[in-house]
């Protein structure tokens, strides 16, 4: 474990130092094709194809269901993909447990953060990965210096806690979200899997998170950023992955796509221009619907004149 | 009090502290230790008897409730690893008798060498643990249910076989048995310490008599807190015991973790086991039955949640102390002994619910 510098500097770049691992910008990292998954007869996720390069944030966009979590469980190792290819820097792979994606750099920062809330940050930092000294019998956990680095890791963050030995249920979810990314930026991630960071945040937080996911990419991570709101994708995205009831609907380079194209593929076009439709018909009144349609309307949804019955403006 | 600057960390490289966290925090940080409340009650009630009755604090008077203090500490420090880490184990206390009736009834009627048989006992008690931890990891049933199933699985055998094997209940004559006075050596030894200098020990009741449960108690207490407090397994108790999911994603060997602490579990059963056997010579096919509670009453009285990942070992040796005292403190008392179980009720609801309280502050969000 390479010392870290506690200088508490404003740039990331003060973590590890573990970025000599590090490939290139824009070399591949992760290269996934046709790749898929099915519980016996459940088809839960298929012909997928996307990359994950150095220094790049790779989106994966879909609506509830559409097996964004899939997905990912399959990159962290948590399930064996069924069909396709994963290739790894190179070689194929087919992981049967988490340890060996973290063994290959390959980090996922889940939803729930996976940490303990009882316990205090400090070990929530290491767990699973703790420091110790000592052989043998006294073999034991090096306290102080765990303590130290998490607190200098979290302060390169942006986080200045006043204490680590707080249980870390009672930081904010901004924080928590921050200390997951820290971990597992210092543990030497080359890639960062980020399961809808900004889901449960407000707005102010979830730019903070955004900030922290280009950073991550300034470093040179390679980053899998999941969520299902276009509006955080597109800023911080260099490659778009769209998934819808289990299929890849395309896979784009950032140069090829502009917001409202994102926006419109990700709701499923007509999908959302008929539900838009329904709902001013059910409820003519409501705000939900007014706001729909608007979005239709905005986005060029309806490209063909079909504004026909359903066009009632309350 | 207020003058006074912190003494520097000696020659550790620590930074600082953070000049947020004033003095008073520590005090504050102190008092939320688990075990904290165990402690004060244990004080109380010592003074209590203490002062209300003429043995409690003899010395003589003490060995007794030093003794049953030890050997549920022992069974006590076990099962609160195990609800550290989230499970339950309500074969624990017909694991005792159990194991003291493979040795009795192997050496008794079987004439097998009694290191032997003591390792046979430890045997089948590792393995049942493992097969509790197994079951309920494999199954993903509540650990209630499942141990309640090993409960009465064994103590059928214990009853049945017995009986089947040696035409009654209890083994007898253990005494007898060549190869007791070695095991004995181990498990059944005392010392006999003069404390009849003290000012209140009354002549005839000055000698302490510390048994060799007493010892074995401390080294569990001692070696339990070490691996919750400094090892990277004590780490992994408190994780999978806070949020096992989280865990495993984070790469904590959960499986492993888990069925160590079952194994763990039965092998504080049979250590108890053994000590029992040898201490009284003699093993009853109901030995330890319904204890299982009374161990999971003493840890969460130690500060343990019963929905795991918070607790300490040296708070459930207190709370088993507390069972002691109180256990021994109503005879010498002369109350009816039967008020110990309602005071053991209050106990488990009060202790509840400073727990739950101690919980919800740790967790508040900010």
């Amino acid at each position: 474990m390479s010392q870290t510098n506690s200088s508490g500097g404003q740039t990331v770049e003060t973590g590890t130092g573990d970025t000599a691992t590090l490939p290139p910008p824009g070399t591949s990292i992760i290269e996934v094709t046709d790749i898929g998954k099915s519980y016996g007869s459940v088809i839960a996720l298929r012909d997928v194809t996307t990359t994950v390069k150095a220094g790049e944030v790779t989106c994966v966009l879909g609506d509830n269901g559409a097996g964004k979590s899939t997905f990912i469980k399959i990159l962290a190792g948590a399930h064996g993909h069924t069909s396709g290819t994963f290739v790894v820097d190179g070689g194929e792979r087919h992981f049967s447990s988490p340890r060996e994606a973290l063994a290959l750099g390959i980090a996922t920062v889940y939803q729930d953060l996976a940490v303990v809330p009882l316990m205090p940050v400090w070990r929530n930092f290491f767990l699973g990965s703790e420091m110790t000294k000592g052989a043998g019998p006294v073999r034991r956990l090096d306290v102080a210096k765990m303590k130290q680095i998490s607190k200098a890791e979290l302060a390169a963050m942006g986080i200045d806690l006043r204490d680590v030995d707080q249980p870390i249920g009672t930081l904010s979810g901004g924080e928590r979200q921050c200390v997951a990314i820290a971990r597992a930026v210092y543990f030497g991630a080359r890639v960062l899997i980020l399961d809808e960071p900004t889901a449960a945040l407000g707005v102010r937080q979830s730019g903070v998170v955004l900030k922290y996911i280009a950073k991550a990419r300034d470093r040179g991570l390679g980053v899998i950023f999941i969520t299902h709101n276009p509006h955080h994708a597109y800023p911080v995205g260099d490659r778009f992955m769209i998934l819808r009831r289990g299929r890849s609907m395309g896979n784009f380079p950032k140069a090829e796509m502009t917001l409202d194209e994102l926006v419109q593929m990700m709701a499923g076009g007509t999908e959302l221009e008929a539900l838009s439709h329904e709902l001013a018909r059910e409820m003519p009144d409501s705000d939900i619907a007014k706001s729909m349609e608007e979005e239709v309307e905005t986005l060029g949804v309806a490209a063909e004149p079909v504004r026909s019955e359903g066009g009632k403006h309350a | 009090m207020s003058t006074t600057t912190t003494p520097p960390p000696k020659a550790d490289p620590t930074p600082p502290q953070d000049e947020r966290i004033g003095q008073h925090a520590r005090l504050a940080g102190i008092l939320r230790r688990p075990e904290v409340g165990a402690a004060v009650a244990a004080l109380i009630i010592f003074l209590y008897f203490s002062f209300t009755t003429s043995a409690f604090a003899q010395p003589a008077g003490a060995s007794t409730w030093i003794f049953t203090a030890s050997s549920f500490a022992i069974m006590a420090v076990a099962v609160a690893l195990l609800m550290i880490g989230g499970e339950f184990d309500l074969s624990a206390g017909v694991m005792t008798g159990f194991t003291g009736l493979v040795t009795g009834v192997m050496m008794t009627h079987w004439g097998v060498n009694v290191w032997i048989a003591i390792v046979v006992s430890l045997a089948a008690a590792l393995a049942i643990g493992f097969l509790n931890g197994l079951m309920v990891m494999k199954t993903g049933l509540p650990s209630f249910i499942v141990t309640l199933g090993t409960f009465f699985v064994l103590r059928g055998v214990d009853l049945a076989v017995t009986k089947l094997i040696i035409n009654q209940v209890s083994v007898v004559n253990f005494k007898e048995a060549t190869g007791y006075d070695a095991g004995a050596q181990l498990f059944g030894s005392y010392v006999k310490i003069d404390l009849s200098w003290l000012p209140w020990a009354d002549p005839g009741r000055g000698t302490l008599t510390i048994y060799s449960a007493t010892f074995w108690a401390l080294a569990v207490v001692i070696i339990a807190t070490w691996v919750l407090q400094r090892t990277r397994v004590g780490n992994w108790i408190f994780a999978v015991g806070g949020a096992q999911t989280s865990a495993r994603q984070v790469g904590v060997p959960v499986f492993a973790t888990k069925v160590g602490l079952f194994m763990t579990t039965a092998f504080a059963g049979w250590l108890v086991g053994m000590l029992s056997l040898f201490k009284t010579t003699t093993a009853q096919s109901t030995t330890g039955v319904g204890q299982e509670f009374v161990y999971i009453i003493c840890a969460v009285v130690g500060g343990c949640l019963l929905t795991g990942g918070y607790g300490s070992a040296v708070g459930a040796a207190l709370g088993a102390l507390i069972y002691g005292m109180v256990g021994q403190g109503i005879v010498y008392a002369g109350w009816d002994s039967d008020w110990l179980y309602t005071f053991l009720g209050v106990m488990l609801l009060g202790a509840v619910l400073v727990n739950n309280w101690v919980k919800s502050r740790a967790e508040a969000v900010r």
